[in-house]
């Protein structure tokens, strides 16, 4: 294992010199408290850039929480627009902020990297709950909007929150602007709320709560990906059950809008050799994130795409005008 | 006797040397990173993440560094609210109420070595409840719903009309005014800007840290340049070695404080400062016959350092059993036991018994290394007061402009901080305390949230509130404390105003 962990390696920095890529300095902005999702980003691809020998030293971890990453993004923008040693962590619900307008500026301001990974979502209810599928969920919501009480760790018109009207819109409930929402700091928190009989429903990204469904305290609903997740393939997808829904919270980074071509593609060619790396499959998959490559124009293209998306969701629940 | 076999073989994991090494270097550093306004255990955590990266410490190592810092600020941020009135962290606020009194009497010494005594005590017995009864008070405190904060808020908020000792109308109106700043921001519940002027370094609102930083440590600063203006000098060193005397009149204090501040502890979101809040009101209730408190009574000192470090022992029990956080720092610990390929939730206990019993065990020593190394220590820090003004303001100025901007990395920032000095000035020449003004704004945003959630739930019912047991008990019992208090107030003839604590 050790050698192959070494020749691995080796094999990594062959890839970097083939590139003809010097290894850099690196920053990477965490735009929120030490702890959540994109601190955690931050961290841990930072770690293993350093371990993979793809930067020089460490990764400074620079939290600059404010804004639902706002603040980090107006920072970029006007002072750091030309670092090239600068990586910013986002995810869907950055993108989510900038479609409803809550950014300074639009995603063109900035240099799309790449996405590692997704978080899927999860639509979870307490164990002793009577609701046993999506249909079950669907029919009481058509009777009645206010019968369940839903809950996630976004704030009503964030991410968790318009997954949630996704699926229950692709079920034909219709008044979508009357199912209560509740915000919780975190997914483990609505969840224990949940389990004490506060709220009936949570919806969150599966990593957050996965201790829960190991140990068999809730019961998932319906699972917001593609195929079954390697992790957990027992719990049915949305799909399976006839919503075509999805719901992933991908994890990726952006760098300034002054970056030069050069600089940009060696980052996107750093990454791509962080995501073919075994270390960060390993990591992935422990954290709960299903690995998915998007790097480069690609993902910039792809970015692009969610922001409308996301905007014409938002119009269509009322978020924005 | 399962729990004690478990304990034992947690001993065994602690004791290795590795781990000892580590729970040392944990307090210490945790302890000037306590000590230094701005600086909290948050960061403290978060700023060692890395080295444990790079020592390629195991899981339980790493935790247990973790929490021996965590518990070593909540030790250290006592050291600067007892000798600067500067509270080096949010829960270490209460203790300037009577800790500075003290130094300014010459018995600093004495109030650092109550203060180390009650916190010993505090996290102790906090330790000692997690050990015996975590998983069962876990399930309890999940049936606290939003109404339940919400009332457990307004309990708070019902008894701090009584810890300063001005006149309790401007303790209450300062507390508004907390309130007041506590609603810039982003509304949480729907994302709405409230008070932002389009800036969106306003997004987030004014942390608390920062607000603190600029009222205590920026506010005391113009006040020295005024005083020295007027030829006033600074604290007496006064003694160096502490009585031990003193140190017994804040045994039953602490006892209580512990109490009070472990029940807080447990609820996640409520935390170390509701903890000390609590703790102080409440044995200010019931002790304070003379019209002592907020002179430099030693009951003032040790009720919220009991408090504020059995709470933080309280908090671990939700992050443990749940894998839920608490509060910031636990949250943290968290985000690393996963990266550490370890899941927190419910099945800890079962999964990774070395990893939680080696935490509990670590956290008895870490307690006795710490009131160790923080008796030994009073004499070097009372010689801080020694030192002279030129010397020491300069450095407290710079101490408090680093510590807030390793916070959010944001000059923005650094003129909140000034901005709340100067407010913080203006507000003591008013004769104002300024307690309530931090406490408004730190407990207010958890109130409002809280509130939100319980109208979100109900549908914007307001009868919610009144609905639930839980909550029902926290009314009466705040009915009766208000009562008993005028009870109290009458039998003593009215409430003897305390001179200005300036």
């Amino acid at each position: 294992m050790k050698l192959k962990l070494n020749s691995l390696r080796a094999a990594g920095i062959g890839a970097a010199m083939l590139f003809a890529l010097p290894a850099v300095a690196a920053e990477c902005i965490a735009p929120a408290d030490p702890g959540g999702g994109w601190d955690f980003t931050c961290r841990e691809v930072g770690r293993l850039l350093s371990a993979e020998g793809l930067v020089e030293g460490n990764v400074q971890v620079t939290n600059m929480p404010g804004g639902v990453g706002a603040v980090a993004f107006a920072n970029v923008a006007s002072k750091r627009a030309n670092d090239a040693e600068l990586l910013v962590a986002t995810s869907t619900v950055g993108i989510t902020q900038i479609a409803q307008g809550k950014y300074p500026a639009d995603i063109d301001t900035m240099r799309w990297l790449a996405m590692l990974g997704a978080d899927v979502g999860v639509i979870a209810v307490a164990k002793d709950s009577p609701l046993q599928s999506v249909d079950d969920l669907v029919a009481a919501l058509k009777a009645d909007p206010t019968s369940v009480v839903t809950s996630g760790s976004s704030g009503a018109g964030g991410w968790d929150h318009i997954r949630l009207l996704l699926l229950a819109q692709a079920g034909g409930v219709e008044a979508l602007d009357q199912i209560r929402w509740v915000q919780f700091d975190g997914g483990s928190p609505a969840v224990t709320q949940m389990m004490g009989g506060q709220v009936g429903l949570v919806s969150t990204d599966l990593g957050e709560i996965k201790g829960f469904v190991e140990s068999g305290d809730i019961r998932v609903l319906a699972v917001l990906s593609d195929d079954p997740i390697s992790a957990f393939p027992d719990l049915p997808t949305a799909k399976s059950q006839g919503y075509d829904v999805t719901g992933y919270n991908w994890r990726g980074f952006y760098t300034g809008g002054g970056v030069s071509d050069d600089d940009y593609n060696a980052w996107v060619e750093r990454l791509k050799t962080l995501y073919d790396s075994a270390a960060w499959q390993e990591t992935a998959k422990n954290s709960g994130l299903e690995p998915i490559w998007r790097g480069g124009e690609e993902f910039t293209a792809y970015v692009a795409e969610q922001k409308e998306q996301m905007a014409e969701i938002s119009r269509q629940i009322g978020v924005i005008q | 006797m399962d729990i004690l076999t478990q304990l034992w073989n947690g001993f065994a994991v602690a004791a290795l040397p590795i781990n000892l090494a580590l729970i040392v270097a944990g307090c210490f550093a945790g302890t000037l990173i306590g000590a230094l306004p701005g600086l909290g255990p948050v960061n403290g955590v978060a700023i060692l993440i890395p080295l444990t990266f790079a020592f390629g410490l195991d899981a339980t190592s790493s935790m247990i560094l973790l929490s021996a810092v965590y518990y070593g600020c909540m030790y250290g941020g006592r050291i600067s609210a007892i000798l600067l009135n500067i509270p080096g962290d949010e829960p270490a606020i209460m203790t300037t109420l009577d800790g500075y009194p003290m130094a300014k009497k010459g018995q600093a010494a004495d109030a650092l070595a109550i203060s180390g005594v009650a916190s010993f005590i505090g996290a102790t017995l906090a330790t000692i409840g997690l050990t015996l009864f975590a998983p069962l008070l876990a399930k309890a405190a999940i049936y606290f719903g939003p109404s339940d904060y919400f009332a457990l808020y307004v309990m708070a908020f019902a008894t701090i009309g009584g810890i300063s000792g001005t006149d309790p109308r401007k303790t209450l109106l300062a507390a508004l005014l907390g309130l007041m700043l506590g609603t810039v921001g982003l509304d949480p519940s729907t994302g709405v800007a409230r008070y932002t002027f389009g800036s969106f370094n306003l997004y987030d609102g004014f942390d608390p840290i920062v607000a603190l930083v600029g009222l205590f440590a920026i506010s005391e600063i113009l006040f020295f340049l005024e005083e020295k203006a007027h030829g006033g000098g600074l604290v007496p060193p006064g003694r160096v070695f502490p009585r031990l005397t003193r140190v017994k009149e804040g045994l039953g204090a602490s006892l209580r404080g512990s109490l009070i501040g472990f029940i807080a502890g447990i609820l996640p979101g409520a935390g170390a400062s509701l903890g000390a809040v609590m703790s102080y009101s409440f044995e200010k209730r019931i002790s304070d016959k003379e019209g002592t408190f907020g002179t430099g009574d030693p009951r003032g000192v040790a009720a919220p350092e009991a408090g504020n470090n059995a709470a933080s022992g309280g908090a671990l029990i939700p992050m443990l059993t749940l894998g839920v956080p608490g509060s910031g720092t636990t949250a943290v610990m968290l985000a690393m036991l996963i990266s550490l390929n370890i899941q927190p939730g419910p099945l800890l206990f079962e999964r990774s018994p070395d990893l939680v019993w080696g935490l509990v065990a670590a956290l008895y020593l870490a307690n006795f290394v710490l009131l160790i190394l923080n008796l030994p220590l009073i004499g070097m820090f009372t010689r801080v007061l020694g030192m002279p003004a030129w010397g020491l303001m300069p450095l407290v100025v710079a101490i408090s402009y680093l510590g807030v901007y390793a916070i959010t990395h944001a000059a923005f920032d650094l003129m909140v901080m000034v901005g709340f000095g100067i407010l913080g000035f203006v507000l003591r020449k008013l004769d104002f305390s300024l307690v309530p003004v931090v406490l408004g704004l730190l407990l207010g945003m958890d109130m409002e949230n809280n509130l939100r959630r319980a109208l979100s739930i109900s549908g914007g019912d307001f009868m919610v509130l009144v609905q639930s047991p839980i909550a029902l008990v926290i009314y009466a019992l705040t009915a009766a404390f208000l009562l008993l208090s005028l009870w109290l107030s009458r039998r003593q003839n009215g409430i003897v105003p305390q001179p200005p604590q300036h």
